[in-house]
């Protein structure tokens, strides 16, 4: 990739690849996002949770190149985590602090503090309609809200690119469509999101899809023109020798 | 640097709300030395005779020669708790998120270890306080030279943890951290009995007992509370602070360290 194409993407990965000793988890990863909602299809041991972990600089890797909005993971570690924000698999919330103090805290961690902090967390709860929860534990909190939570914590820096690890993991499915419908919506308004699945309802038409297997890219189009018709699932089954059944 | 201040304050309160929530931890944290203060000692001062040692100027009783060993267990149980905890938060999710914010990650776990001796100080006073209504009282200045002791000490103890917590992969295995780590620190140190009586059973024991970084932390904590600094305590105790705080940044270095061992699907 061309530098003056990695910086109009505001995500770049480039030849990226990460092994476990003689396991070869990333092989010569490759991709570009602009704004918009691009799902990270992958059945389970493809290498989704791994690249996550070098998208957020738990791993470093000397394979390849990891670019965010312009700026080199390798390079400047903190200018690109500043511009991501990141919603685990795994729960981040104190369950027995309120939603506001929850968010206030995730601020400071980007440096946001007093009355601009409070703001913030205020804009981004209303993002995701959680703005009336603001005073509640989260322990009082369903998953689905949780994980909703999880999100505007995510997004109170306002980064430019957010990040998401199979956030449906473990909710009904109404709670999953209403946060695959919200996070569509953020990236309607110019986010750019990188959403980890093996769920192929969770992907629109109008979506992107970078469909990983044993640690490679088999391929990167919108999902329209990747199943031409037939139903999602099939197609990825087929790319992925039927390793799982996704719906 | 008004980003950086911001993200140790908001990770020290964090951790001070956390226990004041878990107030079990709080009653375990001071029950212990107490134990240890009226039943155990209670029992031994009659068996074990103590000469006149610095910074004794006069014979004391065991009460008084146990009370800064207890307050130095409150820290080294409370570093081992915050690595506990720090394994547990790297099953969760909020380990993650710390390490992921735009910081430099050795600011980041210096500001989760203050927060760690933030409390322990907290449990150490007002174990304190209990122990002088038992009526077992220190000199009144010394209350206040003992907290920069305090701070010291809980930096060593605290990272200490942090280097275990950076190396245990699974809360399973942390039994074995009680059994190897705590107990030998506690016992083979200079909380329960002075060196000199050491000796008398066994050098080794002794020197054992000199190289231990908890004797020294013992004594930085107990010169301080009658208003003197053990300059080579608190030269041992500062330098196994920045031997273990160096060590454990490197543990959670993702170059070096455990993010690096860990598999992931």
């Amino acid at each position: 990739m061309t530098g003056d194409l990695a910086r109009m993407t505001a995500l770049s990965v480039t030849d990226l690849g990460y092994s476990y000793g003689p396991k070869r988890a990333l092989d010569g990863v490759s991709f570009a996002l602009r704004p918009g909602f691009t799902a990270l299809l992958g059945p389970n041991g493809a290498g989704k949770s791994t690249l996550f972990s070098l998208l957020t600089r738990l791993f470093v890797t000397r394979e390849g190149q990891i670019t965010v909005a312009g700026h080199d993971m390798a390079r400047a570690p903190r200018a690109a985590l500043s511009r991501i924000g990141v919603v685990f698999q795994q729960p981040t919330l104190d369950l027995d602090m309120s939603v506001a103090r929850n968010m206030r805290y995730f601020a400071a961690l980007h440096g946001i503090a007093g009355r601009e902090a409070d703001a913030r967390a205020a804009d981004a709860l209303d993002r995701l309609g959680m703005a009336e929860r603001s005073a509640e534990k989260v322990r009082n909190l369903n998953g689905g809200h949780r994980r909703r939570m999880e999100i505007a914590r995510a997004l109170i820096h306002r980064p430019q690119v957010l990040l998401l690890d199979e956030p449906t993991v473990g909710l009904d499915f109404q709670s999953r469509q209403a946060i695959v419908d919200h996070v569509h919506g953020l990236a309607g308004n110019g986010l750019t999101v990188l959403w980890a699945t093996h769920l192929v309802d969770e992907i629109r038409d109008s979506d992107d899809v970078v469909v990983l297997h044993q640690g490679r890219v088999l391929a990167h189009d919108s999902a329209e023109r990747l199943h031409r018709g037939a139903p999602l699932s099939e197609v990825f089954m087929q790319m992925t020798g039927g390793t799982e059944a996704a719906r | 640097m008004k980003v950086w201040i911001t993200a140790m304050l908001a990770i020290v309160r964090r951790e001070a709300l956390r226990f004041v929530h878990q107030r079990s931890r709080f009653l375990a944290a001071l029950v212990r030395p107490l134990v240890w203060l009226v039943v155990f000692a209670a029992g031994f001062r009659a068996a074990l005779g103590l000469s006149i040692i610095p910074p004794y100027q006069t014979y004391i009783t065991y009460e008084i020669y146990i009370v800064p060993g207890l307050c130095g267990m409150i820290q080294l149980f409370n570093g081992m708790q915050s690595s506990l905890s720090l394994v547990y938060d790297q099953e969760m999710g909020s380990m993650r998120l710390l390490l992921t914010s735009p910081l430099p990650r050795w600011w980041l776990l210096l500001s989760k270890l203050l927060a760690g001796v933030a409390v322990s100080i907290l449990q150490v006073y007002v174990f304190l306080a209990v122990a002088a209504g038992f009526g077992i009282t220190l000199p009144g200045w010394g209350y206040v030279a003992a907290l920069p002791a305090l701070v010291i000490s809980g930096l060593m103890l605290g990272a200490l943890g942090l280097l275990i917590s950076s190396t245990i992969r699974q809360l399973e295995n942390f039994a074995g951290v009680m059994n190897f780590v705590i107990f030998p620190m506690f016992f083979m140190s200079t909380a329960l009995y002075p060196l000199w009586k050491m000796a008398e059973s066994s050098e080794l024991l002794r020197d054992i007992c000199a190289w231990n970084p908890f004797t020294h932390a013992v004594e930085l904590i107990r010169f301080a509370l009658y208003l003197e600094l053990n300059l080579p305590a608190l030269g041992w105790v500062t330098a196994c602070f920045a031997l273990f705080f160096g060590l454990a940044v490197v543990g959670y270095d993702p170059a070096y360290g455990m993010t690096r061992r860990r598999r992931q699907g």
